[in-house]
């Protein structure tokens, strides 16, 4: 097994010189690996990207059907717990992606560096911000040749950190916010999140907007992310979708 | 004025059995226990009656309107005579240059121990301009006011939220008084208007227990504002069934259904109507088959239209549309870019397949 990171093989400067911030840059931009594969998502990290995924997916149709209801049925209410069911599905699906969340933030921590990457963009680096820019071109067809990368590009880190990590924080707050309504205004997790209606005016019913609209970020994201995956899958030097299965990344470099 | 409410009432002809009663209602409607009777009782025989002084700036009168309706007959009465009529715009019977020395003389005498009520909020643009009382801004009156006061009860939606006046583009910039007033606690008693039944429990707790009653985050008393009109709502089972009414006067409209598609507020709306209900607990709006417009609520008159229930957001190209349809525009946009990159990427890797005569997969040895 060859378990080699981006920054395992000695390039101009020595590893012991880097600093905390030149690792995160340099983990973030374009590898030179002549590895063939590097383990890249550990257990955890992928465990989250599963449950995650399965989560929005609930919490999106479930949302939706909180909003928009299916239409009405009849007969006697208590034979009916149509609404009900669906709020429990959201509502367990919510906490299960809160916590899910919180484990991936420890993760962050203590995992390799790739768990880190999305909440880290190197903004204070040119070449990031360069290998942003190629990354665009790549798609806008204006560049022949992909770069290529061990964790995320750069392009995908950003669009990871403002499409995917900032509407979930968002949407993990507005979300208990408007879960601690039902508890009413003296219960300790409106005690919690009380505050967050404070960000919207005190306005609850601006808050549900909000809460609408992050989710759409969120639906945005994942067109993207699912057509990249398999677009960078076919098309780039990296493998994507079976990266996330098993953890390893394989290099495949077809054009000189 | 060194009567205490008991004499005052009694004075007017009340008998001690209905006095009782009002004893035991506001000790009902406080959410405490029956022991609380008496102590209600003995603070109205024994307190000097505290003066309360009710300003009117931008508003309707709706408040006021409601607050003499309350409920049950005994309430007004009391209420009449713990209020110092000498100053109460709609019911005081002097005017003039003597309502306002009366004014003067009530901050004077009772300095930092008289309750100030206010309906309304001053209108801020034009130094005030926009609302006079006795020649001078309301903005004045109130500041002056405030300043000597015990505590403040913000009466209304306008005094609490700013309400329709302070609805976009507000003109006047009407402002609500929390943000004038900011030395004194501030009591919200917010609704357009808020139930009678509320208003005379507010004001009699503050004159029983001489002190402010449990507020919320927001300011607001929490026994009557700690939870939303949906979580009380009789129509609730409803809502949880999934039997809705889908346009007014449908089958479930006749049944009673859940009127959550049409737009009610309850589910955003903290208010005291699903449980006090209102004119003596007759009904309240939901009850009468009209959803809740949530007129206890910040800006209510921008989160519209009262009958959808997500808000339309004015979006940059100027048209009217709310988050979702904002959102499956957006979604619909991304996919179909995300579908004409496809298309264009199958094309350039077609195309550099054949360009390149070489096989496609040189895996070894690239760099």
């Amino acid at each position: 097994m060859v378990n080699t990171t981006a920054d395992s093989k000695p390039t101009k400067s020595s590893p012991q010189k880097d600093s905390v911030l030149d690792r995160i840059v340099k983990g973030a931009t374009e590898t030179t690996t002549p590895a063939e594969k590097v383990y890249v998502y550990e257990a955890p990290l992928r465990l989250w990207h599963w449950v995650n995924a399965i989560c929005i997916v609930l919490l999106c149709v479930t949302g939706y059907l909180i909003a928009s209801p299916p239409p009405s049925v009849y007969g006697e209410a208590s034979d009916h717990f149509i609404l009900g069911n669906i709020r429990m599905v959201h509502f367990a699906a919510g906490q299960v992606l809160a916590v899910a969340f919180l484990g991936r933030i420890y993760w962050a921590f203590v995992g390799n560096y790739h768990a880190r990457q999305i909440f880290l963009l190197p903004v204070w680096s040119g070449k990031w911000w360069g290998e942003v820019w190629h990354e665009i071109k790549w798609y806008a067809f204006a560049a022949r040749r992909p770069k290529k990368y061990v964790g995320h590009n750069p392009l995908a880190q950003l669009a990871m950190f403002f499409l995917l990590i900032v509407p979930l924080v968002l949407q993990i707050l507005t979300g208990f916010a408007l879960y601690a309504e039902g508890a009413g205004t003296n219960s300790w997790m409106h005690a919690m999140f009380g505050w967050v209606f404070g960000l919207f005016g005190n306005n609850s019913f601006a808050v549900h907007t909000y809460h609408h609209l992050f989710m759409w970020f969120i639906v945005v994201f994942s067109i993207i992310h699912i057509y990249a995956a398999v677009r960078e899958d076919i098309m780039s030097r990296q493998s994507l979708i079976s990266t996330m299965v098993s953890g390893w990344r394989y290099f495949k470099d077809d054009e000189k | 004025m060194a009567d205490t409410f008991y004499e005052l009432i009694r004075k007017q002809g009340v008998s001690r059995r209905s006095f009782m009663k009002f004893c035991s209602l506001t000790a009902t409607s406080l959410g405490l226990s029956p022991a609380y009777v008496g102590q209600i009782a003995r603070a109205m025989e024994t307190k000097p009656r505290t003066p309360v002084v009710w300003l009117n700036g931008l508003e309707c009168t709706c408040c006021s309107e409601s607050f003499i309706r309350s409920g049950h007959p005994l309430v007004s009465d009391v209420v009449l005579s713990m209020l110092s009529l000498d100053y109460a715009h709609v019911l005081m019977a002097s005017a003039g240059k003597q309502a306002e020395q009366i004014l003067h003389d009530i901050r004077e005498e009772h300095k930092g121990n008289y309750i100030l009520a206010v309906e309304g909020n001053p209108p801020l643009n034009e130094d005030g301009m926009y609302c006079i009382i006795g020649g001078r801004p309301f903005v004045e009156q109130l500041k002056e006011m405030a300043a000597d006061a015990k505590a403040v009860i913000a009466w209304g939606s306008c005094a609490s939220n700013g309400c329709v006046q302070a609805a976009a583009p507000n003109p006047t910039r009407a402002t609500p008084i929390h943000k004038v007033i900011r030395d004194k606690p501030i009591i919200k008693v917010p609704g357009c208007p808020p139930i009678a039944e509320v208003m005379t429990g507010v004001i009699t707790y503050m004159l029983t227990f001489d002190r402010v009653p449990p507020l919320d985050r927001l300011g607001r008393p929490q026994m009557f504002y700690g939870q939303r009109i949906h979580d009380k709502c009789y129509r609730r089972p409803h809502f949880d069934a999934g039997q809705f009414a889908e346009a007014w006067d449908d089958e479930g409209s006749r049944k009673g259904y859940c009127l959550y598609k049409m737009g009610c507020r309850g589910p955003t709306t903290y208010n005291a109507c699903s449980t006090v209900r209102w004119n003596e607990g007759v009904s309240f709006p939901i009850q009468s088959g009209h959803g809740c417009i949530g007129c206890s609520e910040e800006e209510f008159w921008d989160n519209g239209p009262f009958y959808d229930r997500l808000a339309k957001v004015n979006t940059p190209l100027g048209a009217e549309a709310n988050a979702d349809q904002i959102g499956l525009m957006a979604s619909g946009v991304v996919g179909a870019a995300v579908a004409a990159h496809a298309g264009l990427s199958a094309l350039k890797r077609a195309r550099d397949k054949s360009a390149s005569a070489k096989p496609e997969k040189v895996d070894e040895g690239a760099e």
